[in-house]
């Protein structure tokens, strides 16, 4: 006789909310968090900033006055619930729409203007700050935070790398041979995967047949976790968990945000040439900043007056952040030749010279068509 | 002094700065317990254990883009790339990345990393195991691209490549790993990036060259000497950044050049000299200029390699060539 096949639907891997759409939390989990009220309010205040900051670069670029910008509307709380469980000495090696993580990390929001502005300034990241710079390629970086991860096992230090990339980044080889290597060393690294459904136009599930993003980890030997990603609290505990067990030589962890990108892909995008207006409208309903809202008031830890007075503040905070940013003084063009090498090498010198001797034939800039 | 081949040669460099310095690491495939499969990086794993001589995972990518990261966070990697037909996995990280984070991170990060991999034809290899690929390196800011063609040298100039900050794509030429030993001195010294060495002293013609066509051009120096051409042979040893003041000289000397390389010959390194040797001595330019070159082809598998290569006989017809203009 045959042996009897079993199909299993189930997921292979498990799927963690606390905070629903309606606010609603079991008070249990919500304890398990650790988390004190002013850590609540603290969350809740990243995220407006991060939507203020959001809006403001999305009209300055509407306006002309910033490049092509990617927005994060509506990834609040995948952003702010992660980097919130992170340490100074932790790498982050972001993609190219962490804002919030940066920014929670001590990037300035004008240094954030800075870069969408055009200017590689803005990838100057402070003297001692371990954030690696924006990364635009897809699924690059996954390896370079596999690799600074590994450097700080090899070194015994105590610290860890998390590196954001999207659900379109797992179908990249880098994304496959950086899990590979985290696996079999056992490095130190969370990768968080903010699946927000999109890859500019291209559907998740044009991304792989597979049922998760989170169950591709058990093939590399680790474990994969999804958790809804608008929901900060749960963002927050499963990042500080994937955490402490890689502090504790666990290894690494994949995380799957599920989460949505409740407009265009980048400033040079239009959503509506690829999905339904009732998808969006679905997905506004489970807004991360909503539904931390709903909570705090039920837990009376915010009123009306507690909102009006931070919006106040998250613009008046971006305001001057523009304000620095549109007064930044005009370059010099040194700047293209000097960081090439640690040493300007004799051909660099060469047409650093041309270009300066060009520039002074025009009265000091580029001639006027 | 001890007499080594290049392959013994490479190996003492990386003992040495490994000793020197504990936050060299060597990584890649089969360069652990296996020694390299040209034994390049053989005992290291004995001395300096699994964590410091690493055997990866077979992933080209993987290799090169954990060893930026780890140059980022503090160590010194060397990653191996077993044959020069694998380094295009690797290309992306290479040229998006280690050549680039120096600069779109305005001088916070650096990448000491060095990329070394036998490269060039000659020893009857497989499919993809006998390619030049210096000129894709070359034409990408950011990167050092250095090629030793003797033991003194591959010592000194991985030492240099490993302590510079910059990422150094360090080519070794396969043919010449044991062709012949030479004095190497023992413990710590640079042949330092970016000073071209005169191999043989001459008057009448140029004739530049690098890695494995090195002995080919002395071949070529030493035959045009019985017909009293005196030929001066230009190892570069470093393609980037390029000693351009030592090519610059001896043209103003002779006024005839020859280019050699292994590569084929359209957008060869050849072709940036031949432009460079047009913007700085055209005055004295005896005649055009020559290059020996692989052709625009890949190169052959065994039956047909040694004719693809350039040899002595294609060398001299160069020679000859500029000197009957």
């Amino acid at each position: 006789m045959a042996a009897k096949v079993t199909l299993q639907r189930e997921s292979l891997v498990p799927f963690i909310q606390i905070l629903g759409p309606d606010g609603m939390a079991n008070p249990n989990d919500v304890v398990e968090l650790g988390l004190k009220p002013h850590d609540f309010k603290a969350l809740y205040r990243w995220m407006v900033l991060a939507r203020t900051f959001d809006e403001r670069a999305l009209a300055l670029q509407r306006q002309g006055r910033l490049g092509t910008y990617a927005p994060l509307l509506g990834q609040e709380a995948a952003q702010v619930g992660s980097a919130y469980a992170l340490k100074p000495e932790d790498w982050v090696f972001p993609s190219y729409r962490e804002h919030a993580v940066l920014a929670m990390r001590g990037q300035s929001w004008l240094q954030l203007f800075t870069y969408w502005g055009g200017n590689e300034e803005g990838n100057r990241i402070p003297e001692g700050m371990r954030n690696f710079m924006i990364c635009v390629p897809i699924a690059t970086q996954i390896l370079h935070a596999t690799g600074a991860a590994w450097a700080a096992k090899l070194k015994g230090e105590k610290s860890c790398a998390i590196v954001y990339f999207g659900d379109g980044a797992t179908s990249e080889g880098d994304f496959h041979e950086g899990l590979n290597f985290a696996g079999v060393f056992k490095v130190p690294v969370v990768f968080f995967c903010q699946n927000n459904q999109y890859a500019i136009s291209v559907p998740r599930t044009r991304q792989t047949a597979s049922e998760t993003l989170a169950q591709k980890a058990l093939a590399y030997g680790f474990e994969g976790v999804q958790v809804d990603g608008n929901d900060v609290f749960a963002v927050y505990k499963v990042t500080r968990d994937a955490l402490e067990k890689a502090r504790a030589g666990g290894g690494p962890t994949l995380i799957e945000a599920v989460t949505y990108r409740l407009t265009h892909h980048t400033t040079a995008d239009d959503w509506t040439r690829y999905r339904p207006a009732e998808e969006v409208e679905m997905w506004k309903q489970k807004d991360p900043i909503k539904r931390l809202r709903l909570y705090l008031e039920k837990q009376g830890l915010w009123s009306e007056q507690d909102e009006a007075k931070l919006l106040e503040e998250a613009k008046a905070e971006i305001a001057q952040a523009v304000a620095q940013y549109e007064a930044l003084p005009k370059r010099d063009v040194e700047d293209i030749f000097k960081y090439m090498y640690a040493e300007m090498p004799w051909n660099l010198k060469e047409q650093l010279q041309e270009l300066k001797d060009y520039l002074a034939e025009h009265g000091g800039d580029l001639p006027h068509e | 002094m001890p007499q080594l081949n290049i392959v013994q040669a490479i190996n003492d460099a990386l003992r040495t700065e490994m000793r020197r310095d504990p936050t060299v690491v060597v990584m890649g495939e089969d360069v652990g317990v296996n020694g390299g499969v040209f034994r390049v990086t053989e005992n290291l794993y004995k001395e300096f254990g699994p964590d410091r001589s690493i055997d990866t995972p077979l992933s080209e990518a993987g290799i090169v883009g954990t060893a930026i990261g780890m140059a980022i966070n503090g160590l010194k990697p060397v990653a191996e790339i077993q044959f020069d037909g694998f380094l295009p996995p690797a290309f992306d990280q290479i040229i998006s990345h280690a050549a680039r984070i120096c600069w779109r991170s305005r001088g916070r990060f650096h990448v000491p990393i060095v990329i070394r991999a036998p490269y060039g034809g000659g020893i009857r290899a497989p499919e993809y195991h006998s390619e030049s690929p210096e000129a894709y390196y070359a034409h990408t800011p950011g990167l050092k691209v250095v090629i030793p063609s003797n033991p003194y040298d591959a010592k000194g100039l991985l030492i240099a490549a490993i302590r510079d900050p910059d990422p150094v794509i360090y080519l070794e030429p396969k043919r010449l790993y044991r062709a012949f030993r030479a004095e190497v001195p023992e413990g710590d010294y640079i042949v330092p990036i970016g000073k071209a060495r005169i191999a043989h002293e001459g008057s009448h013609v140029t004739l530049i060259a690098w890695g494995a066509m090195i002995p080919v051009a002395l071949g070529a120096a030493e035959k045009m000497a019985a017909q009293n051409v005196s030929v001066e042979v230009i190892d570069l040893r470093t393609i980037v950044p390029l000693d351009v003041e030592t090519v610059i000289e001896s043209v103003k000397k002779t006024g005839r050049v020859v280019i050699l390389h292994e590569a084929p010959r359209t957008c060869g390194f050849g072709a940036e000299l031949a432009a460079l040797v047009n913007d700085k001595a055209f005055e004295y330019l005896q005649a055009p200029i020559v290059r020996v070159t692989g052709f625009d082809t890949f190169i052959p598998q065994a039956r047909l390699e040694d004719y693809y290569l350039p040899d002595v006989g294609r060398c001299l017809k160069g020679i000859e060539k500029v000197l009957s203009y």
